[in-house]
C-alpha cells in the first residue's frame, strides 16, 4: 500500500565495499525471533543465512557475588532464542535489498545535515524542510529519525531527552575458544564492575562483550593478547570472596525451591574458557541510557537509538529499534490506505503510545538490573540471588520472558 | 434581510435557544396577524418566499461560524476529524462489498480510482480530500459560502489532489436537477441531522446515483440517549461540541431513514451502530445504534 511513496536516505557514512571479508567483526547483535521474521518479511534474512549467522539455544547468566545462577533454554533446546549476526553482515543483507527498489528508494551518501525545519503550526498540512550542507534542499511529508543515539531529528524536535552515562564502556573482541565445543550457548557473568558475555559466532570462535569501568576498559585495549585473555579468564571463572551469609543463604533457599517445586536445578554447564584473542578485534564504546519523552512531532518520527538507548547486558538494544521499524511501518501503511497525510499526528501519536508501552519496562528492568547488579553490598547480593533462583525454577516466568523480548 | 437580522439579534440575547423554538418565536414576531394559524412545524406555509428547501438557513449560519477553526484537528471539530477513523473505511470497504470495485484495485494504493463520488455537506472538506487521496473523484458541494471557501483554499496546500476534487456552494436540489444518474457514490455524512426536509433531501441524493450506487449516510437518533449524551453531556456539561449545533427534533432514526431509502429505490445493506469516547477523542464501530450510526444503501436497477 505504500508502494506509491517516495523515500529518500540520507546515510552519513560513505558507501561501503560489498565483499564479505572471512574475519568476523568483532561488533555483533542478538537478535530475536521478531526481529528475524522482520527481516524475512523484507528478503533480507536469506542474505544473511547465505553468509553467516549463529542461532543460540541457550543462555546462562550468573554472577560473581554467589552461586545463583539461571539458564534460559526452549524445551529440549528445540527452539531458537537469539541469533547472532555480525553488523556488518546483517548491514549488507539489507543494502543487497535496498539495492533492488530503485523505483521509490534513492541513497545519497556521505550527506552532511546543515538543518532540519520542522511543520510548527497545527491544523494546516506542512512539510518538512532538510537543508544540507553539501547539496540541495529537500522538502518532505515525513521525517524519519534513524540517526542513532546523538540524533540531529531529535534535537531539531526540542523534546526533552532523558539520559545518563553508565561511565562504563562496553569492549568487544573476537575469541577464540580454548576448545572447540557444540557453542549454541550465550553465557553472561555479573562481576560488580559490570557484566561480561560470550556470544557464540562459531563452534571455535566467541563474541566478546564486556561493561566495565572507563579506565579498566582502557586498560584492557591497552594490555598485550596474553594478559588480555588472562585477565578475561580470571573475570569468568575467578570466585570473589564471599560473606558466608550469601552461600548459606543461597543454599538453604535453594533446597527449599528444589523441596517446593520438586524439581533439581540444571546442572550448572561449564562455561568455556578463552585461549587467544583475534589479532586486532579489541574496540570499547560508551555505554549511557537515553530515553526520548516525545517519539513523533508533526511530521517527524524517531526509530531505534534515536528515541531510547539501553545498556548492552540484555542484548535488545537492537531489537527494540526493529520493533519501532515494524510497528511504524504498519500503521503508515494503515494511515495511507485511510487516505490520511504521512506526516499527519494521530497515527504518528498511536505508533508512539504503541512503542513507549512496549519499550519503557523494558528499558527500566534493563536498568534496574544494572543498578542491582553493581553492588557487593551483602543484603542485595542475597535478594538479587533469590530472585535469580527463583526465577530460575519458574519456568512459565522465563518462558513469558523470552517471549516478550 | 429582516430575516437574517432577527436571528443574529435573538441568539446574542437567548444563545441556549434551540433554533426550533427560534423560528416559532420569528413567525410571531414578524408575522403578528398570521399568529392565530400558527403550526409549529410548517415553516414553509409561513414564509411564502422561501421555496422549498432542505437548507436550514440557522444551521447554516452556525456552521459558518466555525468555518475559519474548521481544520484545527485539536478543536472544535476534533470529533470530526476522529470519525475520519471510520468513515474511510466505511465507503472504502463499503464499495468492496457491493462489488463496485474489485479486490485487486482496493488492495492497490489508490482503492477508489476512478471512482466518481458526490460528497453532500461537505464542509471544510475534512471527509472529502481523504477520499480524493486513495484515488476518487470527489465533488464537494455545501450551502454555506464560508466553508466552501474553507474547502478550496485548504485543498491547494495538497497538490496531490487539488486535481481531483471539485468544491461548489450549492444545495443538493438544485446540483441533482443537472447530475442525474452521474455518480458512484454519495457521501452525505453528519449532515441529515442538520436538514429539513429529508424526504427531499434523499430524492435529490439518490436521484445522482448511477444505478447500482451506493450511497453512505451516518448520522443521530432520535432518542432519549442521543438527547442526554450527544446534546446535553456533549454541548452544555463537558462543551465539546459548540452549543446549538445538534437538535434532537431534527435527528432521525434508522427505520425512518431506511423506509425513506426504500421509497425512493434504494435496498439497505448495511446499518451499523457507532459510539464516541470523549476523553480520548476516539469513534469506534458498536453494536447499538442509539446515539450514532451509519447506513449503506445501493440504488435499485431501474
Amino acid at each position: 500500500r505504500l508502494s506509491g511513496k517516495k523515500i529518500l536516505l540520507l546515510e552519513g557514512s560513505p558507501q561501503q565495499a560489498k565483499d564479505l571479508k572471512p574475519q568476523y567483526s568483532n561488533r555483533v547483535s542478538s537478535l530475536n525471533s521478531g526481529t528475524k521474521s522482520l527481516l524475512e518479511l523484507i528478503g533480507a534474512w536469506k542474505h544473511i543465512a547465505s553468509a553467516r549467522y549463529k542461532t543460540v539455544k541457550k543462555m546462562q547468566v550468573w554472577e560473581a557475588c554467589s552461586d545463583a545462577m539461571i539458564t534460559f533454554s526452549h524445551d529440549d533446546m528445540a527452539e531458537d532464542i537469539a541469533y547472532i549476526v555480525e553488523n556488518d553482515v546483517l548491514l549488507a543483507a539489507v543494502n543487497k535489498e535496498v539495492k533492488e527498489l530503485t523505483e521509490n528508494l534513492t541513497v545519497m551518501h556521505e550527506s552532511k545535515i546543515k538543518g532540519y525545519e520542522l511543520p510548527q503550526c497545527y491544523g494546516t498540512t506542512c512539510d518538512v524542510r532538510v537543508h544540507l550542507e553539501n547539496g540541495p534542499s529537500y522538502v518532505c511529508s515525513l521525517l524519519i529519525g534513524a540517526d542513532g543515539a546523538n540524533s540531529q531529528v531529535r534535537k531539531a524536535m526540542g523534546i526533552k531527552y532523558l539520559s545518563w552515562n553508565y561511565n562504563q564502556m562496553g569492549v568487544v573482541a573476537t575469541l577464540k575458544l580454548s576448545e572447540p565445543t557444540e557453542n549454541v550457548v550465550a553465557w553472561q557473568r555479573f562481576l560488580p564492575t559490570g557484566p561480561v558475555a560470550l556470544l557464540p559466532l562459531t563452534d571455535e570462535l566467541s563474541s566478546l562483550v564486556w561493561s566495565t569501568s572507563i579506565e579498566h576498559a582502557k586498560e584492557l585495549l591497552s594490555f598485550s593478547n596474553e594478559r588480555f585473555v588472562d585477565s578475561l579468564n580470571d573475570a569468568l571463572w575467578k570466585k570473589l570472596p564471599r560473606d558466608k551469609i550469601v552461600d548459606v543463604a543461597t543454599q538453604r533457599f535453594n533446597g527449599l525451591l528444589e523441596s517446593l517445586f520438586e524439581r533439581s536445578s540444571t546442572v550448572q554447564q561449564l562455561h568455556p574458557s578463552v585461549s587467544s584473542v583475534v589479532e586486532g578485534s579489541r574496540a570499547a564504546f560508551p555505554l549511557g541510557f537515553g530515553h526520548a519523552t516525545r517519539y513523533v512531532g508533526k511530521g517527524v518520527a524517531l526509530v531505534g537509538d534515536a528515541a531510547h538507548r539501553v545498556h548492552p547486558l540484555a542484548g535488545q538494544g537492537v531489537n527494540l529499534g526493529f520493533g519501532d521499524v515494524r510497528c511504524l511501518s504498519e500503521l503508515l501503511s494503515e494511515a495511507v490506505f485511510n487516505g490520511s497525510l504521512l506526516g499527519s499526528l494521530p497515527h504518528l501519536l498511536k505508533y508512539e503510545t504503541l512503542r513507549q508501552r512496549h519499550n519503557l519496562p523494558m528499558m527500566l528492568t534493563i536498568d534496574g538490573l544494572q543498578k542491582l547488579y553493581g553492588t557487593t553490598l551483602t543484603p542485595l547480593v542475597v535478594l538479587r540471588s533469590f530472585g535469580l533462583q527463583l526465577t530460575h525454577i519458574l519456568n512459565p516466568v522465563k518462558v513469558s520472558m523470552l517471549n516478550m523480548s | 434581510m429582516q430575516y437574517q437580522l432577527a436571528l443574529q439579534a435573538s441568539r446574542q440575547n437567548n444563545p441556549r435557544m434551540d433554533s426550533h423554538a427560534l423560528s416559532r418565536m420569528l413567525q410571531v414576531g414578524l408575522c403578528p396577524c398570521l399568529s392565530r394559524f400558527k403550526s409549529t412545524t410548517s415553516v414553509k406555509q409561513e414564509w411564502p418566499q422561501l421555496e422549498q428547501s432542505t437548507v436550514d438557513e440557522a444551521d447554516i449560519k452556525h456552521h459558518s461560524e466555525m468555518a475559519s477553526k474548521w481544520w484545527d484537528d485539536r478543536g472544535v471539530t476534533r470529533g470530526l476529524h476522529a470519525l475520519n477513523k471510520l468513515r474511510i473505511p466505511f465507503v472504502r470497504d463499503g464499495l468492496l462489498n457491493v462489488g463496485q470495485i474489485n479486490l485487486a484495485k482496493w488492495q492497490s494504493p489508490q482503492p477508489l480510482h476512478g471512482m466518481k463520488i458526490l460528497e453532500v455537506g461537505c464542509g471544510g472538506g475534512i471527509l472529502t480530500e481523504p477520499l480524493a487521496r486513495i484515488g476518487a473523484n470527489v465533488t464537494g458541494i455545501d450551502a454555506s459560502q464560508n466553508m466552501i471557501d474553507t474547502a478550496s483554499s485548504h485543498v491547494c496546500q495538497d497538490p496531490n489532489i487539488s486535481n481531483s476534487i471539485i468544491y461548489t456552494c450549492r444545495t443538493i436540489e438544485e446540483h441533482a436537477k443537472e447530475h442525474k444518474d452521474c455518480y458512484d457514490a454519495v457521501v452525505a455524512t453528519e449532515v441529515l441531522e442538520h436538514v429539513i426536509h429529508k424526504d427531499l433531501f434523499l430524492d435529490a441524493c439518490i436521484s445522482t446515483l448511477k444505478p447500482g450506487g451506493s450511497i453512505f449516510i451516518t448520522t443521530l437518533n432520535r432518542t432519549i440517549l442521543m438527547w442526554a449524551i450527544g446534546i446535553f453531556l456533549a454541548e452544555y456539561v463537558l462543551k465539546v461540541v459548540p452549543q446549538g449545533t445538534h437538535d434532537l427534533n431534527k435527528c432521525i432514526t434508522p427505520l425512518e431513514v431506511q423506509a425513506l431509502l426504500e421509497k425512493y429505490g434504494c435496498t439497505t445493506k448495511l446499518i451499523h451502530g457507532m459510539r464516541y469516547n470523549f476523553l480520548s477523542n476516539e469513534w469506534h464501530w458498536s453494536s447499538d445504534t442509539s446515539i450514532n450510526y451509519a447506513i449503506h444503501a445501493v440504488r435499485k436497477q431501474h
